[in-house]
């Protein structure tokens, strides 16, 4: 229903709605160029847009680009999904049981307190600089965010509808299925959106202190030999792989919360 | 309430009228509470309960706020144990698992379809293509084969509550409970609902236990009206009235005066 009337809003109009958005980028970005033409940007500060372009085309045509991008894709990736499915998994077992929530919750809520960037000294001295060091931290990063809206969503799940379903005749897994996770949906998902955040930024501040490939790196090592413009195309990228994360975030809510008054007629 | 009033509702309260004698049951019986009684830690809720209601009536319990109609019927559905006392089943071997519940809320599911709502009814007793086929025909006799495919969320109070009630009846239950379901409906709605609940109910002919704080739509829809008070049945009243029965007749006036009486002292 609700899906229909969203394709139903006119084309022009959403593609206005959404094209008012880039008009300030691109806006900013023309500026930029220009001040970087007229000089009044020195190029060993910030480079021309144009120059950040070129950089890219390097980067491509060596493979450079792409084989780092992959590179840290992937890191990022795996320690998504083992501290995600990790705090998942642990959201669900202390949401429905309170045994479990008793049992680990308190000390989950300890641990969430200190700020996991934090641990990046003792990570090095347990991991070095090898791939478990940044996995370890991404998944970190990522596990309370999950954690916590997972157990909230499931929390905040409506008693009614679970008594209703329990005199319905539904069985335990039916309850999960039918009710509870349904219900606990919309939470879950502001901790995925919110994850998808930490694992960027935990992934740069990562490769950025210790790595010998991906993203982080590249832009390292142009520091390094003063190329400002592979620096800033490497904040670039970042900029965009996270967008994209955020976006597929957000597609995936809009398919799987139709249902939801906040994503109608949106 | 004035204070006189309330004296009376007092005086009235200890020395309740003792509950007309049973009438002889032709009927087979859909369900007993023999001395059933419910307390929360040592507050008592229900006394003393008995209720024998025959196969195919309709009953409604009326009392005030908090005096336990809710936990009688949740007692009858089985999502609570009595403390004292027993309850009986007329056909033992299906007990509960035949009792349907409606809620004074909708308490449909948000992210299933109207059709999948209603399919909640048949958990454990249809499922697939035949599910969907019962639910949709229930979804007729309701007047809303049209909306099937919507969510809940955009239906009007009236129509949720419609929902519910297919949802309840698409099992066909042996006894159906139904707590306050009209209550957070207008005016105009509730009869329209009540006119609805009777023709259906007609149809069907399973044991309808209805609580309401209604006097007019328990003696418009039911076959005998129970009052409770105190943990008690203060009084157990028939309603020889004829259906299709005229609302504000003099005959429904008349009993709805004396469960006022009752009810106010
Ligand atoms: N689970 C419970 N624990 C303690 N007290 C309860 C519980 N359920 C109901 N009660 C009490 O029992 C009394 C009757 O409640 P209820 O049956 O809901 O009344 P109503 O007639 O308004 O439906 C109320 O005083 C209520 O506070
Ligand atoms: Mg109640």
């Amino acid at each position: 229903m609700s899906f229909s009337t969203r394709l139903a809003t006119p084309l022009a109009t959403r593609l206005g709605r959404n094209g008012i958005g880039w008009l300030l980028p691109v806006l900013v970005i023309a500026g930029w160029e220009i001040a970087s033409r007229a000089g009044l940007m020195p190029p060993n500060v910030l480079p021309a847009p144009s120059a950040v372009a070129e950089a890219f085309w390097r980067l491509t045509l060596s493979g450079e680009l792409i084989r780092n991008i992959g590179v840290s894709t992937a890191r990022a990736l795996a320690g998504f999904a083992v501290g995600g499915s990790i705090g998942f998994a642990l959201g669900l077992a202390n949401g429905l049981s309170t045994l479990s929530r008793g049992l680990t919750d308190t000390t989950l809520q300890m641990i969430r307190n200190i700020p996991h960037l934090a641990l990046i000294p003792l990570v090095i001295l347990w991991f070095g600089i090898d791939e478990e060091a940044k996995l370890f931290l991404v998944a970190l990063g990522v596990f309370f965010p999950i954690y916590v809206n997972t157990l909230l969503g499931i929390q905040s799940v409506d008693p009614q509808l679970v008594e209703m379903g329990r005199v319905y005749g539904m069985d335990r897994r039916a309850l999960f299925f039918r009710v509870i996770l349904p219900g606990a949906l919309p939470a879950i998902f502001v901790g995925l959106r919110y994850a998808l955040g930490i694992m960027w930024l935990t992934l740069i501040v990562a490769e950025t202190i210790s790595a010998s490939s991906g993203l982080g790196y590249m832009a390292m090592q142009a520091r390094e030999f003063l190329l400002i413009d592979v620096v800033v195309l490497s904040i670039l990228i970042y900029a965009l792989l996270g967008k994209l994360a955020d976006s597929l975030a957000r597609l995936l809510e809009r398919l799987s919360l139709g249902w939801h008054p906040a994503f109608q007629n949106a | 309430m004035p204070a006189a009033s309330l004296a009376a509702v007092r005086s009235f309260v200890a020395a309740p009228q003792q509950p007309q004698p049973e009438q002889t049951i032709e009927r087979p019986r859909a369900f007993a509470f023999q001395g059933v009684g419910k307390f929360f830690g040592d507050k008592v809720v229900l006394d003393g309960i008995d209720l024998d209601v025959p196969v195919g009536q309709f009953v409604a319990v009326i009392g005030k706020s908090g005096c336990g109609k809710s936990t009688l019927l949740r007692l009858l559905a089985g999502l609570d144990r009595p403390t004292a006392g027993s309850l009986t089943f007329g056909s033992e071997e299906e007990g509960h698992s035949r009792t349907r519940f409606m809620f004074q809320e909708p308490r449909l599911l948000p992210w299933a379809s109207v059709v999948k709502n209603v399919e909640v009814g048949l958990t454990g007793i249809a499922s697939g293509a035949d599910a969907r086929q019962r639910a949709l025909a229930i979804l007729g006799e309701v007047g809303l084969a049209d909306r099937a495919d919507e969510w809940p969320s955009v239906l009007s109070g009236g129509q949720k509550q419609r929902v519910a009630l297919a949802r309840a009846l698409v099992g066909h239950p042996q006894i159906l409970a139904l707590d306050e379901p009209l209550g957070a409906l207008d005016a105009l709605t509730r009869i329209e609902m009540q006119q609805l609940l009777e023709r259906i109910w007609l149809a069907q002919k399973f044991t309808a236990v209805l609580v309401t704080h209604d006097v007019a739509e328990a003696v418009a829809l039911a076959d005998r009206v129970v009052v409770i008070s105190a943990g008690k049945i203060a009084l157990d009243l028939d309603v020889p009235v004829a259906r299709p029965r005229r609302r504000g007749s003099v005959e429904l006036a008349r009993l709805e005066g004396k469960i006022l009486d009752r009810l106010f002292g």
